[in-house]
């Protein structure tokens, strides 16, 4: 998967060792900010896949006695140290609740989006035929307009939910993979090792799954990384707007979006969630970064060479 | 030259003609307008009189056909909710974002130069780092939020800024603060990547080595090349200031044209959204067009 063994490390450098997988680890461990990030990510994961099995009761029930209660107190339990909301409903829960929807949004448009877009990537770029030029035609003609009002059209006509969100953003966000898959492929085609499996007999669909593939996936995992934070902000925005997830279902956006009208007494009913989308993008930005420089052959040896040096 | 315009406004109509069919279908799929502008109690008679009005009771490919008809004559049908031609609504909120949009650009693209190659002369420096945290810090913060904050501390809490509408200079900079930010960063990378390529190429060490002061070096010699790749950016920025402008528009109670279209798909003004959809599109499809130009002047190699 990471294409280790295509790089071959001479025998002058002190060879790492262990697997890919820890090696791979102890460059995350070097860098503390991609680590800062990573755990962090970690946690927003296991939030979103726990709990709302453990906190949806606490997350819904309303407790008029707490009704907008200030943060920084443990006075009505330490869910609520963040405060709660207009019903009383402690807001670490909810933002502990809400993100599933969140990411599973996310999730959901990323990979649709990267599969579909790598797959058309693969076919435009490797055949050179018209349906290839009909397939960019349309990127372009996606491309062309700002995702938002699209996204807004679209989801207005089809009711607003979880799959209809992730169909209408990952429509959005597929020329991107498209794109660079093709431009990889356009040139990855014109290898020496291309040609040497065409003259072996190859078949094209050999030479595309098993040669050009591994070479596109660490850039399109990279793109995706950076991309789920765009996915993110843009779920949050229609939600923001009205248009996306509609309650009781909650997102960060929505949360957000109805905390605004208490902004003049209450600030803390908008601000947590919006600071849990900042602290997650950002964490996604950051660990692109870092991947960008370690799923990269190239580069990704001198991270190795200062690590063996240090 | 020539060849080349032409070529790139047949492809940017083609665009334009899918994005038409594409959002005329759609829009209509949304629901008949009729019971959300009569009133519940209408009699059948009445409600049949207004489809006949605005002639939805064909079957949806003659209302097509009867639209590019009237298209082909610049005619963009009539608002249903302003009851004046979709047209002058949506140019008049177009200006307003147009406004909107080339100030924060304006101001943007001077910030990011500045700023990236004051950080790219001195990579890894202090000013540099402070810089990348400030852009990482742009592409992540949601701009909605980001309004509503600044509407707390700067218009309700210490009320030095209008919380919103128009008017006044001070009702313009909460709006052109917050479509900033993610845009300034985006560039801002963009110019120190490429100040720091051109900073290393031969032609700069000369100039060095002439003694050449350091500021003609950065803002003369090496900027002009660098600004080539930054170009691409800020139109793929301005385009996606768009989506921006719609959230900060609605926030901020600013008439133009992303609230417009917010507003008009949530009451199926569909003269007024396929308008504004054109006009939009029409603009990045110049913009973009201007921009390939923009090359050519700017790179004496580049020929179309």
């Amino acid at each position: 998967m990471l294409s280790t063994e295509i790089v071959g490390t001479p025998e002058a450098i002190a060879v790492p060792r262990g697997t890919a997988a820890t090696r791979v680890l102890r460059m995350l461990y070097r860098d503390k900010l991609a680590l800062c990030a990573g755990i962090f990510l970690l946690i927003v994961i296991t939030c979103a896949l726990f709990g709302p099995y453990l906190l949806n009761d606490i997350a819904t029930r309303p407790n008029l006695r707490a009704r907008n209660a200030p943060p920084f107190s443990l006075a009505h339990g330490w869910l609520a140290v963040l405060g709660a909301d207009a019903l009383g409903r402690p807001l670490l829960a909810r933002i502990i609740v809400a993100s599933q929807n969140t990411m599973a949004v996310a999730c959901g448009a990323v990979a649709c989006s990267a599969l579909v877009g790598a797959v058309l990537g693969l076919v435009a770029g490797y055949s050179r035929g018209r349906g290839g030029q009909i397939i960019m035609r349309l990127a372009d003609i996606i491309m062309s307009f700002p995702s938002l009002l699209l996204a807004v059209i679209v989801l207005y006509m089809l009711a607003p939910s979880v799959g209809n969100l992730i169909v209408v953003l990952a429509i959005t966000r597929i020329p991107v993979y498209l794109r660079t898959t093709r431009a990889e492929v356009l040139e990855i085609r014109e290898r020496m090792f291309v040609q040497a499996a065409t003259v072996m007999g190859a078949s094209r669909m050999r030479i595309v799954l098993r040669h050009i593939l591994p070479i596109v996936i660490p850039t399109i995992v990279t793109i995706a990384t950076l991309d789920f934070a765009f996915v993110m902000l843009a779920e949050s925005s229609l939600s923001f707007l009205g248009i996306g997830i509609q309650p009781p279902q909650i997102t960060w956006g929505l949360m957000v979006s109805q905390g605004r009208s208490y902004l003049a007494n209450a600030w803390w009913l908008a601000f947590w969630p919006g600071l849990a989308i900042i602290l997650t993008t950002l964490s996604l930005n950051l660990l692109s970064n870092w991947m960008r420089v370690v799923l990269d052959p190239v580069q990704r040896w001198r991270l190795e060479m200062r690590k063996t040096e240090a | 030259m020539l060849r080349f315009v032409r070529q790139r406004v047949t492809a940017s109509l083609i665009s334009l003609v899918g994005l038409i069919v594409l959002v005329f279908f759609l829009s209509r799929l949304t629901g008949d307008p009729t019971n959300l502008f009569l009133p519940i109690d209408a009699s059948d008679q009445m409600r049949e009189q207004f489809r006949q009005l605005h002639g939805l009771n064909d079957p949806l490919i003659v209302q097509f056909g009867r639209y590019v008809w009237d298209l082909l004559h610049l005619d963009f049908g009539e608002s249903i909710r302003q009851a004046r031609p979709a047209i002058n609504v949506v140019l008049q909120a177009f200006v307003w974002t147009f406004q909107l949009a080339v100030i924060t650009m304006v101001l943007v693209t001077l910030a990011a130069v500045v700023c990236g190659s004051l950080a790219a002369f001195n990579a890894g420096g202090l000013f540099d780092r402070f810089v990348s945290l400030l852009s990482l810090i742009g592409a992540a913060a949601p701009d909605f939020w980001v309004a509503i904050v600044a509407i707390t501390l700067l218009a309700v809490k210490l009320s030095w800024l209008p919380t919103s509408g128009t008017g006044t200079l001070w009702h313009w900079i909460m709006p052109i603060g917050v479509l900033f930010i993610r845009p300034f960063g985006l560039i801002l990378q963009v110019v120190r990547g490429s100040m720091l390529s051109t900073l290393g190429s031969a032609y700069v060490k000369t100039a060095r080595a002439k003694g050449v002061r350091t500021k003609s070096i950065i803002f003369v010699h090496t900027l002009r090349n660098a600004l080539l790749p930054v170009i691409t950016v800020i139109g793929d920025q301005a385009a996606s200031l768009l989506n921006g402008a719609v959230v900060v528009e609605t926030i901020f109670g600013f008439p133009g044209v992303g609230k417009l279209m917010i507003d008009s798909i949530l009451q199926r003004d569909f003269n007024v959204i396929l308008a504004a959809i054109m006009v939009t599109a029409l603009a990045i499809f110049v913009m973009n067009i201007l921009i390939d130009l923009g090359y050519a002047l700017l790179d004496p190699r580049i020929r179309y």
